[in-house]
């Protein structure tokens, strides 16, 4: 009863949104005719957009973008664009994906931003790649990590960009630490089914360590929300692996850890940027996320002067240390000022244009050169828990 | 050694089932009536023990009682808003009701506070781990199981052997007669409410120790699997949704231990699909049903 009727909402839902971006995408064709120019680009502040996760599942991802958008801002507006000065206009689309194909729209009909940066998820960020090609409003997403958000069979999206690096490369650099410096033979996988961007990491972990000569002896799979894995955990133990790879988010990834060390489930366990949440801490627990592992993009513990420097300038406004999002967060409004400053016009189009031909732009998390398929070709960094606390473990190059 | 410890895992997660169906399965029996709003009372219960614990600071029993008194009177007070206008309606205009209660409890709640998920402190209850020949047995979920059999007890005991059980058997047999002979149905019904939403409270707040995430949305799927659970032993009997909340977690960890951990859920309300077309009164549900 109670299943059909959230079906039934979540239908009605997609279907208003559906109508919803087809009309955006009228009045959009309408008035770029009538130029486009007139909107975000006029008057001493040019409008860019923020469609974010601040409440819902995974708010922490959302809030700690906006965190580092706004200290990058506050830095970009000191000096200004060309004389102008940008300005955020942010929505919250509730860790949902039709409020997110919402949120885009109404960023780009009622706010006329000139560009948009969002969301923190693939799943979110997916649901406006439509939305920005049709009006011709690029797209930034600090951490969509699924491929398939620039580049959709062969196809790039002309619209959309990101700032950290894919889904293939994390799996790839955790299979190789996995193998090289945890000297693992054989492996398990727990992929959320329900997550593009968990099947995503586990499909190239999978390639990437039989192809070393690793060996997959279980794979099992969740969808978010489960609340009890036991039953999948004990019969991923009875596998013996010696390794576990756990690609999902924070919510699931905390309940798994601790459940996986009270079966007894000791191996190491390895994740990707999804695990990056103060939340883990409190659900795990300090203790079961002892050996576990995560590719991340940037470590606060980096000595690289320039991470450092902006730790300080983080800690001096927040009064804590930036985490991956908070950086990547900081790191897209300056990716996105720099192009804003090369185009010399406040033009969706020419800001695109500059956008994808970024080249050795230095940003906190690492130097970013944007590849054919505007992804960038950047280092990943690998922590590891101890005691609750992340510590910076090594930097891998592509 | 995997068989037998799937089995324990399977009877940890049913007896939080088993926890949930309790409420759900008296109040079926009283007023013929499937509450789906217990679901999201069992999650205000969950929240209200996390606030007292976070806040308030006290411990485990405080907030236990805290959590299950503020529940009882949650309870009642969706009794008497949404369900007393409606109790010469049609049963399914009082189940659309409760459907509405449900959502409107979910959506207030993330409106109040947000959707985001909290911890539970995990030094609530201590958590040892038995070792017996290579299973592991959680001390946790021991302690689960504890719980469900003294309510269960608990709940036959009021319902069988107290005055107020008396009324609550007469009121479920036929309204009218009772008040006849001079029993307050309106009060007999809230006090219904009271211990259903109550034992809801108690399996919110182990519920939260034991799997220590807690959000707005946590009721709807445990609230399905109990409603399951306590069709499976006969909805209305007591110790049936005992029997049908452990015998469903013990199936859905067969299931996933298989290797099959995405049919899980589907297993389940297939489980209902078939109870309800071949044993509609369930495995304890006789031809004349015992009224609880």
């Amino acid at each position: 009863m109670k299943k059909k009727r959230a079906a039934g909402v979540f239908f009605s839902l997609m279907l208003t949104a559906g109508l919803l971006a087809g009309c955006g995408g009228n009045q959009q064709g309408g008035s770029s005719s009538g130029g486009n120019g007139g909107g975000g680009g006029g008057g001493d502040v040019i409008k860019i957009g923020a469609n974010l996760e601040l409440s819902g599942g995974v708010a922490s991802y959302g809030q700690s973008i906006a965190e580092g958008l706004d200290l990058a801002l506050e830095e970009i507006n000191k000096e200004g664009i060309n004389g102008k000065k940008l300005e955020l206009v942010k929505v919250d689309n509730k860790s949902e994906a039709a409020e997110a194909t919402n949120g885009a729209i109404k960023l780009i009909s009622q706010d006329k931003v000139v560009a948009i940066i969002g969301s923190a998820t693939s799943t979110n960020t997916l649901a406006q790649v439509q939305v920005a090609n049709d009006n011709k409003v690029p797209l930034i997403t600090p951490t969509g990590t699924n491929p398939t958000i620039t580049n959709k069979d062969g196809k790039v999206n002309e619209f959309v960009f990101r700032t950290c690096f894919i889904d293939p490369f994390q799996g790839t650099v955790a299979a190789k630490f996995a193998l090289n410096d945890l000297k693992v033979k054989n492996a398990a996988v727990l992929i959320d089914s329900s997550s593009d961007y968990s099947k995503g990491l586990a499909a190239s972990f999978k390639e990437a360590f039989t192809q070393g000569g690793g060996k997959i002896v279980a794979e099992e799979a969740y969808v978010a929300k489960d609340t009890d894995f036991r039953a999948t955990l004990t019969r991923i133990k009875s596998a013996n692996p010696e390794f576990l790879f756990l690609p999902g988010y924070y919510e699931e990834v905390g309940l798994i850890v601790k459940q996986a060390r009270e079966l007894g489930l000791n191996v190491p366990i390895m994740g990707g940027d999804g695990w990056d949440s103060p939340k883990l801490v409190e659900i795990a627990g300090k203790d079961a996320l002892n050996n576990t592992y995560i590719t991340n993009h940037y470590s606060s513990g980096d000595p690289d002067p320039k991470i450092q420097e902006f730790v300080k300038a983080f800690k001096a406004k927040y009064n804590k240390a930036p985490d991956a999002f908070n950086a990547l967060g900081y790191d897209t409004a300056y990716f996105l000022a720099d192009a804003i400053k090369r185009a010399g016009s406040a033009d969706p189009v020419k800001i695109k244009d500059a956008l994808a031909q970024t080249k050795d732009l230095q940003l906190v998390s690492g130097t970013l050169t944007l590849n054919e398929n505007h992804d960038p070709v950047k280092s990943a960094a690998i922590l590891e828990y101890k005691d609750g606390q992340q510590q910076f473990k090594t930097k891998v190059n592509p | 050694m995997e068989l037998i410890q799937q089995l324990v895992n399977g009877i940890s997660l049913g007896s939080i089932y088993a926890l949930i169906a309790l409420g759900y399965t008296m109040v079926y029996g009283i007023v013929r009536l499937i509450n789906f709003a217990h679901g999201d009372v069992f999650m205000v219960g969950s929240f209200v023990g996390f606030y007292a614990v976070t806040m308030l600071g006290v411990g485990f029993f405080p907030a236990l009682l805290l959590a299950m008194a503020s529940c009882a009177v949650l309870g009642m007070i969706i009794e008497r808003i949404a369900y007393k206008p409606l109790r010469n309606a049609a049963r399914i205009a009082v189940l659309i009701t409760a459907i509405g209660v449900s959502l409107l409890i979910e959506y207030v709640t993330i409106y109040l506070r947000g959707a985001q998920p909290e911890a539970y402190p995990s030094t609530l209850l201590p958590d040892r781990n038995l070792e017996l020949f290579g299973v592991v047995i959680s001390s946790q979920s021991l302690f689960i199981l504890g719980t469900s059999l003294v309510l269960m007890v608990l709940l036959q005991f009021i319902v069988h052997r107290t005055k107020i059980g008396k009324a609550m058997r007469a009121v479920s047999h036929d309204a009218e007669a009772a008040r006849l002979m001079g029993i307050n149905v309106d009060n007999t019904i809230s006090a219904t409410f009271a211990i259903g939403s109550a034992l809801a409270g108690a399996a919110g707040v182990i519920f939260g120790i034991y799997y220590t995430k807690i959000e707005p949305l946590m009721g709807i799927l445990p609230g399905l699997k109990a409603f399951v659970a306590a069709v499976l032993g006969g909805i209305g009997i007591i110790p049936g949704a005992m029997v049908g909340g452990l015998l469903l977690g013990v199936i859905e960890s067969l299931v996933s231990g298989l290797g099959y951990s995405l049919w899980r859920d589907g297993v389940a309300f297939v489980i209902l699909i078939l109870i309800l077309i071949f044993r509609p009164a369930g495995l304890f549900g006789k031809n004349v049903r015992e009224k609880v």
